[in-house]
């Protein structure tokens, strides 16, 4: 039996993914060495590399999205020209009179009595019924998916299936953090919902164990960002382009650089800062369709959107032209000290604790400081604090390691990504898609809502309903944790009335939840 | 791993991720205070609107002689097609808001122009931490004003039943007095048994989720009706009308909340914000469906009925270089419903003149935002002066109650 169950718990769970089910010996690998366990990960080569066939470059997304979209058009232009009657349908007017309440309850109770005459747990048949408040044309046939909802499914697929079947997944959570610190929502629009898993795999993973500030001047200069936040049409008030235009600056993608990416709030930049930086970065863009800029979907400085001339940043004046000049800001404002401090807070704060404990939070901003943004480094100095195996593990899994952690308890072998997409999106971490640019929230109090945690237990018992006949639910207790599994656990396990209620109580256990 | 089945199809994911920004969350008791005085039943909705919404663009002083210029291709205009619905000789409501223009007709609607809170600086998360928490400046808080008014309220019976949507409750309700909701997500559930079995495990080994878990499943227990779920090809705006919609039949109901509290996101108009028609013109529509879905739904209790709308902070006065516009200051807060003293743009206008914006690019605001929550909760509820400016509203006192915001 294992020699330190305590520790395994937090090496698998605080760490890592959760111990896979079957053969694996994934807890007694932990409880044997803990923190060995952890690092190993660290040092293979290219740890957080994704590459395997079917994942495109962004180039190439782009590309393939704007022939899409090309397509579309021509085929549009195609029935305007043909003078067809049938012309493309307009969005349906918002209703102007309010049904009156007789109205609404007579409406309520049809479909109450359709309700009761259809099979409850049919979720397609009972989604698919009249909608009262907008009425719904007839249905057309179902469209196949389009090249942007298979590049998101594949990407999907990809992610989980990499976390799914890796050892500990130290690596792959420090991906899930870092790409959550410089998140695009694939809700902005076609582009970012095509882009967001090369972004991933392109700015993000390359530097998940090198240098914050090769990760910065990655993110910051993706398509996929500059897209999400606005940057592609922030132009130079005295550019060219933006003289000829009479169009200027957009302020969003650098207000979220020190924000959210780099300083912090309170991180002792000003509103002129902002706009300086909003300056420095005109001209950041990525190439269209036509090509002209480059090749279609790859970052390219426009020097006819650039704001000409020297910008004064946080009190340094940057003198370079071109990009240049953005790049030796964002250097400059990745080793500045309010960053070490905003990013060692975060970091500790979702492995260890919501309020982190502060020798903990000063020791990894020195590091920070001291390597100059070495992320491998901050993780293996995370991993050989004492605080992050004494704390208590009180943080809850987010959806995503919940869901995760499930899987590869069970064995599953990932094959299609809907039940993880349709999971995630009901208890409200879309992937890749929080609702603003600060990213999907860090603290136990968002996950452990009343609304979420009865989500997860319904999750949970239909997993279970699914999967649990064949399953000996005493084993997977003790594949997940062994003997620092509580007494009241083991007894609830037990005691359930069949293996389904076992699985499901077990999933829902603190010994599954908390991390 | 098989969970969410029902969930697969395209429809169902977007469905979802749209109403991922759209919450709402009730007190989960009825407040037992004196009206009794002129027998009525009051309620409160609290709408946030997060992103910070163009208050200039909502209801544009057109009669400002600097406002066509700074608001630029954007702005709207008092004639031609799709004019500006003029509330009066100086302010134009959006043309996407008939609804909310028919009750301010009514005098069931007003406006409170260049409008802020306390927070001055321009981050969409202090703000709304402002916003919702009610202390004067941002910080790690843990309740919201909402809530703390809650616990100023003698407490009735026991709200049998609500709804929220959206797995968290918004920061302005959360805190000591519980609270419920509901999400309308349509998905096996877990049996009473297992649930039963798991609150007692939770109660030995893990309190602290025993309260959630025991809140999440009554929340259950009444709104199983389908007429709540979406519906494949809902898109945002339709889920704005379907979770007032919800809201509103529980309000409704004698044994319903009496008072909530929703969010909707995606206010952020950055780029491409629109002027009379396009992207923020169809979410005011989306704002003006909700307003009238509460109107119908509440029946008779509309008349005692006081929405307040509000919003981080305003946008830049002057449009962006790509036809939108940036985190700002002054704003506007929008008041709807039977109770409410309406037919009024309540403004102490700054004017628009470079010398007269705030920091040279935003509306000045001229009234606190407490101001106004404070007077509808003092007169809604009869809270007294002092808990407003005290355990409501900390540090408050010169944000005094606005008076006469309720009829």
């Amino acid at each position: 039996m294992a020699r330190d169950s305590q520790a395994a718990l937090v090496a698998l769970n605080r760490f890592g993914f959760g111990a896979r089910g079957g053969a694996s010996g994934d807890f007694v690998n932990a409880a044997s060495d803990p923190r060995g366990f952890v690092k190993s990960e660290l040092n293979r080569a290219n740890a957080a590399l994704l590459e395997m066939p079917g994942l495109a470059s962004t180039p190439a997304l782009g590309k393939a999205l704007f022939d899409y979209q090309f397509e579309i058009q021509q085929a549009r232009d195609a029935v305007a020209k043909s003078g067809a009657t049938e012309a493309p349908p307009t969005e349906p007017k918002a209703q102007r009179r309010n049904p009156s309440l007789s109205s609404i309850a007579t409406d309520m109770t049809a479909k109450e009595s359709m309700a009761s005459s259809a099979d409850g747990n049919n979720v397609n048949a009972a989604m698919a019924r009249p909608d009262a408040v907008q009425p719904n044309p007839p249905k057309p046939p179902p469209q196949p998916p389009n090249v942007i909802q298979k590049t998101f499914r594949t990407e999907a697929l990809a992610r989980i299936q990499r976390a799914s079947f890796a050892d500990c997944g130290f690596v792959e959570r420090l991906v899930v953090f870092w790409s959550n610190h410089f998140c695009i929502s694939a809700n902005k629009g076609g582009l970012a919902r095509i882009w967001a898993g090369s972004f991933e795999r392109e700015a993000i993973r390359p530097h998940v164990l090198g240098r914050f500030a090769d990760m910065l001047k990655a993110v910051e200069q993706h398509p996929a960002m500059l897209f999400f936040l606005d940057n592609q049409q922030s132009l130079g008030p005295d550019s060219r382009a933006g003289i000829n235009r009479n169009r200027g600056l957009n302020e969003n993608l650098a207000r979220e650089i020190m924000e959210l990416h780099t300083l912090g709030v309170g991180g002792g930049y000003t509103q002129d800062d902002v706009t300086a930086l909003a300056r420095v970065i005109t001209g950041w863009t990525f190439a269209g369709r036509q090509g002209q800029l480059g090749p279609p979907g790859t970052f390219v400085f426009n020097a006819n959107a650039h704001q000409p001339g020297a910008q004064r940043v946080m009190g340094k004046v940057y003198e370079q032209s071109g990009v240049a000049q953005g790049e030796a800001v964002l250097a400059d404002i990745a080793r500045h000290p309010s960053t070490a401090k905003f990013i060692a807070t975060k970091f500790a704060r979702h492995f260890v604790a919501d309020d982190p404990p502060p020798a903990l939070v000063a020791r990894l901003q020195d590091v920070f400081g001291r390597t100059d943004g070495d992320l491998k480094a901050l993780a293996t100095a995370l991993v050989d604090s004492s605080e992050a195996w004494d704390a208590p593990l009180t943080k809850m899994r987010s959806p995503y390691e919940f869901l995760i952690a499930s899987g590869r308890l069970l064995g599953r072998n990932p094959e299609d990504p809907s039940p993880y997409l349709g999971g995630l999106n009901v208890l409200g971490q879309p992937l890749w898609s929080p609702a603003g640019p600060n990213g999907f929230p860090d603290t136990s109090a968002a996950w452990a809502a009343p609304e979420g945690m009865k989500l997860r237990l319904d999750i949970s018992a239909q997993i279970a309903s699914r999967l649990g006949d064949g399953i000996d639910p005493r084993e997977l207790l003790d594949l997940v944790a062994a003997d620092a599994a509580s007494p009241d656990t083991r007894r609830t396990v037990e005691r359930a009335e069949s293996r389904q209620q076992a699985l499901a109580l077990l999933l829902m256990s603190p010994e599954f939840q908390r991390r | 791993m098989q969970c969410c089945e029902g969930l697969r199809s395209q429809a169902a994911s977007r469905r979802s991720l749209l109403l991922g920004g759209a919450a709402f969350a009730a007190w989960a008791y009825l407040p037992k205070f004196a009206r009794a005085a002129d027998g009525g039943d009051p309620r409160l909705v609290v709408v946030i609107l997060r992103g910070a919404l163009d208050g200039l663009a909502t209801v544009a002083p057109i009669g400002d002689p600097e406002y066509a210029g700074l608001h630029g291709s954007i702005a709207l205009r008092p004639d031609g097609p799709n004019a500006a619905v003029m509330l009066d000789s100086f302010f134009g409501l959006h043309p996407a808001m008939p609804e909310f223009a028919r009750m301010y007709r009514a005098k069931q609607a007003a406006v409170i122009h260049a409008v802020a809170t306390s927070y001055r600086e321009r981050s969409h998360f202090d703000g709304q931490d402002v916003l919702e928490s009610g202390f004067a400046g941002p910080g790690r808080v843990q309740s919201g004003w909402l809530n703390r008014a809650l616990e100023a309220l003698p407490r009735g019976e026991r709200v049998t039943r609500a709804l929220a949507v959206g797995p968290t409750t918004p920061l302005v309700l959360r805190g000591a007095a519980p609270t419920v909701g509901w999400a309308p997500v349509a998905l096996p559930q877990a049996d009473d048994d297992t649930a039963m079995r798991l609150l007692e495990l939770y109660q030995h080994r893990d309190p602290a989720l025993v309260s959630a878990l025991t809140q999440g499943l009554q929340l259950e227990k009444v709104a199983q009706g389908d007429e709540m779920k979406p519906k494949p090809g809902t898109n945002g705006i339709g889920a704005m009308r379907l979770v007032a919609r919800g809201a509103a039949k529980l309000m409704a109901a004698d044994d319903g909340p009496r008072i909530g509290a929703l969010a909707f996101d995606g206010w952020d108009t950055h780029a491409k914000e629109g002027g009379p028609v396009g992207r923020l013109a169809q979410l005011l529509g989306g704002l003006d469906g909700a307003l009238a879905e509460f109107e119908g739904g509440l029946g008779d209790r509309w008349r005692d009925t006081v929405i307040v709308v509000a919003t981080e902070f305003g946008r830049t006065a002057r449009i962006n270089g790509t036809e939108g516009t940036d985190h700002g200051t002054g704003t506007i807060a929008l008041l709807a419903g039977g109770a409410v003293k309406g037919g009024r743009v309540i403004s102490d206008w700054p004017g628009l003149k470079p010398a007269n914006l705030y920091q040279g690019r935003d509306l000045a605001p001229t009234t606190d935002l407490r101001a106004v929550m404070k007077g509808v909760l003092r007169d809604q509820f009869g809270l007294a002066d002092r808990v407003l400016a005290e355990s409501v509203f900390p540090d408050s006192r010169a944000a005094k109650p606005m008076q006469g915001l309720i009829s």
